[in-house]
């Protein structure tokens, strides 16, 4: 354990090209690119099969399944199929990145759809009954109400992101994985261990980092953060920190 | 396909060892998190810390917990208890949540009923509320359980044999023949697990076969 803490606090490892600061840029980097670009993928094609229902068989069962690929042999495959096909250092990024993307989103995909599609029936057609059409309705009820469960879904993403980028360091991209690789080819322990710590705190800090936004970014109306008594049963139904298990369940490589 | 048939036995016993691997913590993690669950359901002041406590525990990187595990339990780095203490730990982190719900979700007045037929407390949890809860804890079970097999498949980068090996090996290899057949191994194990909870599941809720047959 002080080994650990010695190897963390070592000077040396706060600085340069393999540093602790560069690492963690790397990481947020890799997971921050995959994240945004299946957040555009999936976020509308989510919002797409909720409202109108259609293809909602292949988003729930696609959910399920990507949770049976193991991310590591996913990697792998994609790095040597695709990998020799590329050149310099894209050959690794790039085959990196397209796991991280498909991997990130199942669970977007399902928050977005499920939000959405539990929007109660009833506030749909007070919407329609005030005159909105179809992508109205999506835009100013259907989406503000889905909003929850759009960020528990992208919260699951983004750990499932940051987790597997951790992977990643295995095929020879850079990142915080790369403590734990180098580490364990060297038998350096301490490196190891210093590096899983950082890891878990980088994935604890992005989950609640996720949480907060969740919990400001959504209407005080849903969340019951206006005291009415409905509301503050509704706020324990909704509290970010409580609520994303059902697409968080996915969250994990 | 020829590399599979070489090497049949070696996929074989890969594939007992994740057996092992994913299905221990999976029975482990239930009987730790049956009691929390309950905790947490019977005292609602604990609900919101031990959900949220098992769930940060789940948001840590299965590769960062494995590594971490000897400083907590004092084994070695190759140690496969590692895995297993680890996997637990996933596991507990989603069924605690479950367990609770599920036992939330028996009426009111069955529990009433119970009492009134003078079911002391541990008795009623154990003959009424845990097997009504039966269906929402097997659809944790069934989540906990697939996505166990995924993640023991990265303790093949510590040197932990499972089916991930094959990853490893055939990666280093640059061969994609036994990736290949090691991610199908693990979808078809993944289903395998989740089929043997859906049949347990049905023996233990003949009510719901009743049900469903005078519909």
């Amino acid at each position: 354990m002080n080994d650990v803490l010695s190897w963390l606090t070592a000077s040396a490892h706060w600085t340069g090209e393999d540093g602790i600061p560069q690492r963690l840029l790397e990481h947020l980097y890799y997971s921050g690119v995959a994240l945004l670009i299946a957040a555009v993928i999936a976020i509308p094609l989510g919002l797409f099969v909720g409202h109108t229902g259609r293809g909602r068989f292949v988003v729930v069962n696609a959910a399920g399944a990507a949770r049976a690929v193991p991310s590591l042999g996913l990697l792998f495959v994609s790095v040597l199929v695709l990998g020799p096909r590329l050149t310099g250092d894209t050959a690794f990024v790039v085959p990196c990145e397209i796991v991280l993307v498909v991997l990130a989103i199942p669970p977007i995909l399902a928050g977005a759809y499920a939000g959405v599609e539990e929007v109660d029936p009833a506030v749909r057609d007070a919407a329609k009954g005030m005159g909105m059409r179809g992508p109205e309705v999506l835009a100013r009820v259907e989406i503000p109400c889905a909003l929850p469960l759009i960020f528990s879904g992208l919260r699951s993403g983004a750990l499932q992101v940051v987790a597997t980028a951790t992977i990643a360091a295995t095929v020879g991209l850079g990142g915080l994985g790369r403590f734990l690789i180098d580490g364990l080819a060297v038998r350096d322990y301490s490196q190891m261990a210093a590096g899983a710590v950082l890891v878990a705190v980088l994935a604890l800090v992005v989950d609640l980092g996720f949480a907060l936004i969740q919990r400001y970014a959504v209407s005080p109306g849903l969340t019951g953060r206006i005291g009415t008594r409905l509301g503050a049963e509704r706020n324990e139904a909704l509290d970010p920190s409580v609520t994303s298990a059902d697409t968080r369940e996915s969250g994990r490589a | 396909m020829t590399w599979f048939l070489d090497h049949v036995s070696d996929v074989l016993s890969l594939t007992g060892k994740h057996v092992y691997l994913a299905g221990v913590p999976l029975v482990l993690g239930l009987l730790i998190a049956i009691p929390i669950g309950w905790l947490a359901r019977r005292y609602k002041v604990l609900y919101p810390p031990l959900i949220m406590g098992t769930g940060l525990l789940y948001t840590i990187p299965s590769l960062a917990l494995f590594i971490l595990m000897p400083l907590f339990i004092g084994t070695r780095i190759l140690d496969p208890v590692n895995v297993v203490v680890a996997m637990t730990i996933y596991t507990v982190a989603l069924l605690v949540r479950t367990v609770a719900d599920g036992l939330g979700a028996v009426p009111e007045a069955v529990t009433q009923s119970a009492t009134a037929m003078g079911f002391k407390r541990v008795r009623r949890l154990f003959m009424v509320e845990l097997p009504l809860a039966v269906p929402v804890i097997s659809a944790g079970m069934r989540v906990a359980a697939v996505s166990n097999v995924s993640i023991v498949s990265v303790a093949a980068i510590i040197g932990v044999p499972q089916l991930g090996s094959l990853f490893t090996d055939g990666f280093r290899r640059d061969f994609t023949d036994p990736i290949v057949v090691g991610i199908l191994a693990c979808v078809l194990l993944a289903i395998t697990f989740d089929l043997v909870i859906i049949a347990i599941t049905r023996l233990l809720t003949p009510w719901q076969q009743v049900r469903r047959a005078t519909r």
